[in-house]
């Protein structure tokens, strides 16, 4: 039995393939990239080797730093929805009929492609024939704005799509994990004569803590390292006024070519992504002990 | 637990109360629920309706309302114009094939991680589970440079290869649980009625996972379909292209005619509407998997 299951020559054939694809694909681009970052690069030519100075820049750079920030926002505003999504899920895990349907239809948006989505909602946003601006000035709006054009709300405008089009996977998330909940604790506790709002804040918050945890770790990180839609909708513009760091790092390695500044982002935003995983974790972990203690 | 002032209330006041109370709440709660279904589905709406418009029905009439003779011939118009049938069939065979690479390449790890008996083992799943937290976008520079010196820009080969190494994270960490609670017995008569390792796992293994196979493949399609940087940036030729790339160009050439820009829209996003009301049961049993173990 031993034997036959450590078949050197079966685990390598098993395992060899795969991991030399994440390695070329995944591991050896991420040391590349923070190579790069130490280079003068235009993609093409010759690299020069400069040391940190590129990092040196990013530091100094307000445009990052803007970019930098849209991204916290979008990851507070993120952060901040999922209040409303696991609203929504208790409610729905409740004995409400159709709660099926209604979780399915929550989840379509999520299906679509991220052109399709972008697209369809700068439709809506068009300044003069939009849905949006149509129902505002039917409503009596003399000069509705044009949503996407204008730096003091492109990002408000922006984020509204993405809260669409994940809504429905953070609520099926929490959804199920209620689902899982033992009908008994909740039969137990509402004997004890608690009400529906103690039963939710203290039984079924605290059993689905982990998966709260997990939601709140891929929501952060999400709209740290967010770029398809707001690369179609608006390519970062007005005037930088919605660039996220993403499609910062784009538009210097692929639009001006500088494929070494481009990678410090490229690196900065892989730090970033996992100091704030590290962070999350530490952080709602502790939490947790008070909570079940 | 309620409070000690309602505790001391006749228990037929708080009988008759409560249920009452109950009703309107339940009422209130159900139609914001409702409500919310409405938002996630009214722009599709108004993007069928207006897909079936011309600019003049589009500009002039109330946005929700339906013109008395459809444009259908708007979507006659972009898919013999466009390329879109050629896109859509590169997005069928790509997500087709990088997703039967994935599942397989992520069976085999999972089985030897899990099944099988070596030093290192631990080792080699942390790298795949490290995989799960590397953005994308930080691999995007390195990536394009190496594939433009193998000559493998604009080859489909370059985003399959990418697909690949960036789902077999995920599809692993939702196979590894199934794979822990097989039960060892199955191996141990195999083995003695003389079975090789590799049939074990094709005639076996495989078909004991199937379930969960469907689930990983379901997320590998959902991801692969909708994947957009990689063939932004790696592809340049129609050929290759893909819907979601492929749909932003077109759309690009035809940007004053909404009633084209909707058909096409509604071309690329019916075949996964189709395919979720088909299966929608497995779809969302799928992405609640493959996010909750994360």
């Amino acid at each position: 039995m031993a034997k036959v299951m450590s078949n050197k020559l079966v685990i390598a054939l098993y395992v060899l393939p795969s991991l030399l694809l994440i390695m070329g694909i995944i591991y050896i681009p991420i040391v590349l990239t923070g190579y790069y970052g130490l280079n003068q690069w235009d993609g093409i030519g010759k690299m020069v080797f400069i040391g940190l100075d590129n990092y040196k820049e990013l530091v100094r750079d307000n445009a990052f730093w803007q970019s930098a920030l849209h991204s916290l926002l979008l990851a507070l505003f993120s952060g901040i929805s999922l209040i409303g999504y696991l609203g929504i899920a208790l409610v729905l895990s409740g004995k409400i009929k159709g709660a099926n349907l209604l979780r399915k239809i929550y989840l379509i948006p999520m299906l679509l492609s991220s052109v399709a989505i972008a697209q369809l909602w700068m439709k809506i946003y068009h300044p003069t024939n939009g849905v949006l601006n149509s129902l505002l000035t039917s409503l009596g709006v003399d000069n509705p704005p044009s949503w996407l054009a204008e730096p003091s709300i492109v990002l408000i405008a922006l984020f509204i799509p993405i809260i669409w089009q994940y809504a429905g996977f953070y609520i099926l998330i929490y959804y199920a994990a209620l689902k899982n909940i033992p009908e008994s604790l909740m039969e137990a506790a509402r004997i004890d004569g608690a009400n529906p709002w103690q039963i939710a804040t203290r039984i079924k918050l605290p059993l689905i803590s982990e998966v709260i945890k997990v939601t709140v770790v891929l929501s952060v990180v999400g709209s740290l390292k967010y770029f398809d839609l707001i690369y179609v909708m608006t390519d970062g513009g007005p005037n930088g006024a919605s660039e996220v760091m993403a499609s910062y790092m784009y538009h210097k390695a692929f639009r001006s070519f500088d494929f070494g500044y481009g990678s410090a982002v490229g690196f900065f935003l892989l730090l970033i992504c996992l100091v704030a995983t590290y962070l999350i974790r530490k952080a709602t972990a502790s939490k947790d002990t008070i909570q079940y203690s | 637990m309620r409070t000690q002032a309602a505790a001391g209330y006749p228990p037929i006041r708080q009988r008759s109360g409560v249920p009452l109370l109950h009703r309107t709440g339940y009422g209130v709660m159900y139609l914001a629920l409702i409500a919310v279904a409405v938002i996630q589905v009214l722009p599709l709406v108004w993007l069928l309706i207006f897909s079936l418009k011309n600019n003049q029905e589009v500009f002039n009439m109330a946005p929700f309302a339906i013109p008395a003779h459809p444009h259908w011939s708007n979507y006659e118009n972009v898919w013999v114009n466009g390329n879109i049938g050629q896109y859509f069939l590169n997005s069928v065979w790509i997500t087709a094939v990088a997703l039967v690479l994935t599942v397989l390449l992520a069976s085999f790890v999972t089985f030897a991680v899990t099944r099988m008996i070596w030093k290192g083992r631990s080792l080699v799943l942390g790298l795949f589970m490290v995989g799960l937290m590397i953005p994308v976008h930080s691999t995007l520079i390195p990536l394009f440079s190496m594939f433009l010196k193998l000559h493998l820009t604009d080859n489909p080969l370059s985003i399959i290869l990418s697909y690949v190494a960036f789902n077999l994270p995920t599809t692993i960490m939702i196979l590894l649980g199934f794979y822990y609670a097989l039960p060892k017995e199955v191996e141990e008569a195999a083995i003695i009625d003389g079975c090789s390792v590799n049939r074990m796992f094709f005639k076996i293994v495989l078909p004991m996972t199937s379930s969960v196979l469907a689930t990983t493949a379901i997320i590998n399609m959902i991801y692969n379909w909708n994947e957009f940087i990689f063939v932004n940036t790696f592809i340049s030729s129609d050929k290759y292209k893909t819907l979601t790339v492929g749909v932003q160009n077109f759309i690009g050439q035809y940007t004053t005619d909404w009633g084209a820009i909707g058909a096409t829209l509604m071309i690329s996003i019916l075949p996964i509407l189709l395919v979720f009301l088909i299966m929608s049961e497995r779809i969302v049993e799928g992405i609640a998997a493959g996010s909750v173990k994360g």
